[in-house]
């Protein structure tokens, strides 16, 4: 009696979901393939462009930006550039710049489709209740897993692993986004409309500059999600710093493993430090 | 014809208000109501008329419905039932596009904690009203200059609403409001965040403005000391209904009930009471007629020290007291005017009780309520302490 499950015959979610992939990949194949070859060709292009630059350049760029993003003094920068000497001194220069070219791109994309969202939620309760649990899901279930879809759609390469990021990562932008316009003060939305302002100047006008704090706090944690997923993503043949860890760990090679993590370490702490500067300038003018 | 024309408002939160409105119809109390289907009333069947260049205070504690009445004009909350007419429109049936340009054009709101947009300079958030008509920059940023100059902030434009002290934000805020021109002022709680210090004064400007603007203004406010001095006419809510209507001396004189005399109670009668109200009718002789004997005589019966002396057509001609007029019987002196004393403290019936306080106080005799040299009424120190402790029954409405 106990064991009535026996009995029961196994509820076959697994082959639903793998029917339902394989049927996405089949009807969608005219839009998976041109976005696998053509972005893909895009990537590949930017990434090797920005290799292309001689390191000193990019050094000297980055660390100039540092110093004025966060208000004219020397700790990030000092910090940028010692970090980034020492990825160029590692001969970690060119993964580097993979890694960085996937996380860009993604952020990128994961702000375009999570701002919108977000200002639906925040709009619409119906929007909402429907979202939410479909945040919850996309943060929740292990990061690995995406990486399956995205090699079927996707095979292999950087476009898979934008991919997986973007379900990882857009999550925050969108919960952000929603908060902080939720969070603007009744009062001055009142205001907004008493004067007779429409939806969409009541939105531009009053509610995202005040929520932009918050929006930008949300885009940070989305940039640092980003960057863990691209790693990841270097199961499914994405390059850069992520895959060194990979092969290194494939070889049982603590000293390779530990330098280009550490590279991605010093990676982290410049784009995290770099939103977050940018974010407490822009609140502050 | 009345700018503002508001027929029977009402607010009702929360689902299935029909049975809610059905019982409020029956004249069912709020508290009912809620017990019963669970909806609160807001406001209860309001109806009021505003004049062109009044200004029209609604008043009542928190809670009362007033500012959810002032939202229901302009269409922040949506009215269940009733009309308001704005300049003949009905705005509770209007679509949102013509909303939009009564909102734009002729009402303005000021609010109760400023409501600046802090990302915008102090000139910005005076254009914001411009702004959204699609004004072009020169013309609003004019506009925007003489409106915050008017309310003396010519000299801020470019800082930040953070970097204004509380008065100076409300005046940003007035002036967003003035920016657009609109016929009505609505002014929610306007000046309740401000220290009182700064609220008596920004209600002097509202006044001062008010002369030359002559705008409509709905004035929201708890504070009935401020209601009183702004007010042309005050309307008195409590839960949701209004509860009387009229100027600031008929609700203090004439409280429509309980509510209304309990909430009058600790208002500072001397700004608003004048010798009108707390004077009594006088005992007199007649000059023409009596003499210190009928003077002494009289003062007895009524229990007096002293008594106003008139002619026949009630023109004041002085006073006598008791202890002349018995010294004058023993000397029998006839003639009134040999005893008559004329350094008689006097007021006008429009002056105010804050004024008859220092006459009265250095006063040996009842002060004379004279207008147009013929003497209306007296006032004893009685009838004042009595006025201030708020007993309406000393103040006499015959005199």
């Amino acid at each position: 009696m106990l064991n009535f499950m026996e009995n029961v015959t196994q509820i076959p979610i697994a082959d639903w979901v793998s029917t339902f992939t394989d049927i996405l990949t089949d009807t969608f194949a005219f839009l998976f393939d041109p976005i696998k070859n053509d972005f893909g060709a895009f990537m590949e292009w930017l990434a090797e462009l920005l290799a292309s630059i001689p390191p000193v350049i990019v050094i000297l760029l980055v660390v100039i930006l540092a110093f004025f993003a966060s208000g004219k003094r020397f700790g990030l920068a000092a910090f940028s550039l010692i970090g980034l000497l020492l990825i160029w001194n590692q001969g970690l220069w060119e993964e580097l710049m993979f890694t960085f070219t996937l996380v860009l791109v993604a952020s990128l994309l994961s702000i375009i489709i999570g701002v919108p969202f977000g200002i639906l939620m925040s709009k619409s309760k119906t929007a909402e209740a429907i979202i939410t649990p479909i945040l919850d899901f996309m943060q929740t279930m292990p990061a690995f897993v995406y990486l399956i879809p995205a090699v079927a759609f996707f095979s292999i390469g950087m476009v898979p692993g934008i991919f997986a990021s973007l379900i990882f990562a857009t999550p925050p932008t969108v919960r952000f986004t929603n908060l902080g316009i939720r969070q603007v003060s009744s009062e001055l939305v009142e205001a907004s409309e008493a004067f007779g302002s429409t939806g969409s100047q009541k939105l531009f006008k009053v509610e995202l500059p005040m929520a932009k704090k918050t929006i930008m706090a949300g885009i940070n944690q989305t940039v640092m999600l980003a960057l863990s997923m691209v790693v990841i993503a270097s199961m499914i043949g994405a390059p850069g710093l992520g895959r060194e860890v990979l092969s290194s760990l494939q070889r049982a090679q603590v000293g390779t493993g530990f330098v280009a993590g550490l590279g991605i370490v010093i990676l982290a702490i410049i784009i995290d430090r770099f939103t977050q500067s940018l974010n407490s300038q822009k609140g502050d003018a | 014809m009345p700018v503002i024309e508001v027929q029977g408002l009402s607010k009702v939160f929360g689902k299935n208000n029909k049975q809610a409105l059905k019982l409020l119809d029956q004249g069912k109390p709020k508290d009912e109501i809620l017990k019963e289907t669970g909806n609160t009333v807001g406001v209860n069947r309001a109806s009021f008329e505003v004049e062109a260049g009044e200004i029209f205070v609604i008043m009542g504690l928190s809670g009362s419905g007033k500012s959810t009445l002032v939202r229901l004009i302009n269409r922040l909350i949506e009215p269940t039932e009733g009309s308001v007419y704005i300049d003949g429109e009905d705005l509770a049936k209007m679509d949102k596009k013509n909303l939009r340009r009564v909102r734009r054009e002729k009402l303005s709101m000021v609010f109760q904690k400023f409501a600046l947009f802090p990302h915008r300079t102090i000139l910005e958030n005076a254009e914001y009203g411009l702004e959204i008509q699609g004004v072009d920059k020169e013309e609003r940023s004019k506009r925007a200059k003489e409106s915050l100059e008017m309310v003396g902030l010519g000299g801020y434009i470019n800082q930040l609403p953070a970097q204004l002290s509380g008065g100076m934000q409300q005046r940003v805020g007035l002036a967003r409001a003035l920016a657009n021109d609109p016929e009505v002022l609505l002014m929610d709680e306007a000046f309740s965040a401000l220290d009182p210090l700064i609220r008596k004064e920004m209600q002097d400007e509202l006044l001062d403005l008010q002369e030359t603007m002559k705008k409509t203004i709905l004035f929201i406010t708890h504070d009935l000391d401020e209601a009183l001095r702004i007010g042309d006419r005050i309307a008195l809510m409590k839960d949701g209904s209004i509860v009387q209507i009229g100027t600031p001396e008929e609700i203090l004189v004439n409280p429509a009930n309980d509510y209304v005399e309990k909430f009058v109670e600790d208002v500072d009668r001397s700004k608003v009471l004048t010798a009108q109200h707390i004077m009594k009718r006088p005992e007199t002789i007649n000059i023409e007629k009596h003499g210190p004997r009928v003077a002494l005589e009289r003062m007895r019966e009524e229990g007096l020290s002293s008594i106003y002396v008139t002619d026949r057509k009630r023109n004041i001609k002085g006073y006598v007291t008791a202890d002349d007029a018995s010294d004058a019987r023993k000397r029998e002196i006839t003639d009134l005017t040999e005893i008559l004393r004329t350094d008689v403290p006097q007021v006008g019936p429009e002056t105010s009780m804050h004024d008859i306080f220092e006459i009265i106080h250095d006063s040996p005799v009842p002060v004379a309520v004279v207008e147009e040299g013929k003497l209306m009424g007296i006032i004893v120190r009685g009838a004042v302490i009595s006025a201030l402790a708020g007993e309406t029954e000393v103040i006499s409405e015959d005199a």
